[in-house]
């Protein structure tokens, strides 16, 4: 049974449909990378998986469970997105980390905040506390960040900030870690120290789904890599097909293009 | 010349405890005010956007005036005293000032800090309170002070409906021929809002240990 399965999901913005009647299946521990130009339709995809877009058609089912169907009302409630989105992970482009936290605040902030609804919390206290700040410490540590828990995220440079937001996502252990151009928001000489730590995660089976401009990263980390163009799937298979040896035309000239402009 | 220096600070009393009151409840009514005028219910937006608009747009002495007479002529209940009247005028105009900063604190959060304490599993009330709230502190701190500052000299206007405040107090030396009375007036505002001004100034540093 796949862990992820979307089917059938579109989604419309005034006008202009951004998402046409995509659908698509994640295995547990596959990393997928979606590529494609601006506009594509990337980003509202998986923004649609967490939540922060509510489809106009389609399901979205994990680990066998519904957690969204358009055709539904009763899935869109409030209180049921918020536990449902918690099966998704997302790292944005921009990090957003929060600007009054320190790195290990901004990891366990909403991982202590959740277990404030746990029914033992007010006998296992701080138990539970010190169980999720030693948790952050060690995800961070996995990041190469154990040296910086006590820094704002101003004090950090944009790669460690990246990272911080990684670590920050994986203290939730959701199902599925999405990415959302981690590296777009970096400068050059900062992008590879946030692949490494995305490259370490797909070694260790974490299912991903990331959406990138990174090539040769995605044809090296990727189980599958998705094609999109304008809103649907064009292409869709492993990276040494799509992006080694596209049997579509789009593809074929989205990739002439990008390398065309130099990039490798 | 002890009985001017007296009667001085007994004006000066009152101008403090008027500016005291007003702070301690136009700072959060001006939040109230805010909610109101950032509502996705339309019809309640824009009543409270043209509320705002009226006391922003009208002079507050006009609004001492009003709040002191309208009870009476309109319900015939006549304001019970001078102060309360002063109070309600002061605190209504100036959560009215205090709401627009808090609008532009609260919008220049970026959409960002939002999505990523939803992704989180945050309640809407958590990103509010322990996200985005003392961001919008630190951005309002700074307007906020310089209003602050402006409501110290605005408390002298309440001598219009007739409450002794320092400087209607020293005015009356005047009418015996006594000018150096009125014009000491403005040391006691210079010291003031030099004390206030320090405060607000540790304030803005205590969050300068983040970057918004």
């Amino acid at each position: 049974m796949p862990i992820l399965e979307v089917r059938n999901l579109s989604k419309r913005f005034d006008d202009t449909e951004v998402i046409k009647d995509i659908s698509f299946s994640l295995e547990k521990g596959e990393t997928l990378s979606v590529i494609g130009s601006s506009g594509s339709g990337k980003t509202t995809l998986l923004r649609c998986l967490n939540f922060l877009e509510t489809p106009d058609t389609g399901t979205i089912t994990v680990n066998g469970e519904v957690i969204f169907d358009a055709a539904d009302p009763a899935s869109r409630s409030e209180k049921g997105i918020r536990e449902k989105r918690l099966h998704f992970g997302l790292v944005f482009q921009s990090f957003n980390l929060f600007p009054q936290y320190t790195a290990l605040q901004n990891v366990t902030l909403a991982g202590l905040l959740l277990a404030k609804e746990r029914p033992d919390y007010k006998t296992r206290k701080n138990e539970i506390r010190e169980e999720i700040i030693n948790n952050a410490k060690a995800i961070l540590d996995s990041v190469g960040l154990s040296s910086k828990l006590d820094f704002y995220p101003h004090q950090l440079s944009g790669g460690q900030q990246q990272r911080v937001a990684i670590a920050r996502a994986l203290a939730l252990n959701p199902d599925i870690l999405c990415f959302d151009e981690p590296t777009s928001a970096l400068d050059p000489e900062l992008t590879g120290e946030v692949l490494r730590v995305i490259r370490e995660l797909a070694e260790r089976k974490t299912t991903m789904i990331i959406v990138t401009h990174e090539m040769s990263f995605a044809r090296q980390v990727s189980d599958n890599v998705m094609f999109m163009d304008d809103g649907v799937i064009v292409e869709y298979g492993p990276p040494e097909q799509v992006i080694g040896n596209p049997r579509e035309e789009r593809t074929k000239r989205f990739l002439e293009r990008y390398f065309e402009n130099g990039n490798t | 010349m002890n009985i001017y220096i007296s009667s001085l600070f007994e004006g000066f009393w009152l101008n403090i405890r008027l500016f005291i009151l007003t702070l301690a409840m136009a700072i959060p009514l001006g939040l109230v005010i805010t909610f109101g005028s950032m509502s996705r219910f339309k019809p309640l937006k824009w009543l409270v956007r043209t509320f705002v608009w009226i006391i922003r747009g009208t002079p507050l002495m006009l609004q001492l005036f009003v709040v002191l007479y309208s009870p009476g002529l309109l319900f015939g209940t006549p304001m019970k005293s001078r102060m309360t009247a002063a109070i309600v005028a002061f605190v209504v105009n100036y959560a009215a000032y205090f709401s627009e900063i808090y609008r532009g604190g609260i919008e220049s959060i970026p959409k960002g800090q939002y999505e990523a304490g939803a992704v989180l599993g945050m309640t809407k009330p958590q990103v509010f309170f322990k996200v985005i709230l003392l961001q919008v502190i630190k951005r309002i701190v700074p307007p906020m002070s310089n209003e602050i500052i402006t409501l110290t000299k605005d408390t002298a206007l309440a001598r219009v409906i007739g409450i002794a405040e320092i400087i209607m107090c020293a005015e009356r030396f005047t009418k015996q021929g006594l000018i150096w009375p009125l014009f000491s007036t403005g040391l006691f505002f210079l010291v003031f809002n030099g004390v206030l001004t320090i405060v607000l100034g540790r304030l803005e540093r205590r969050l300068d240990y983040f970057k918004v």
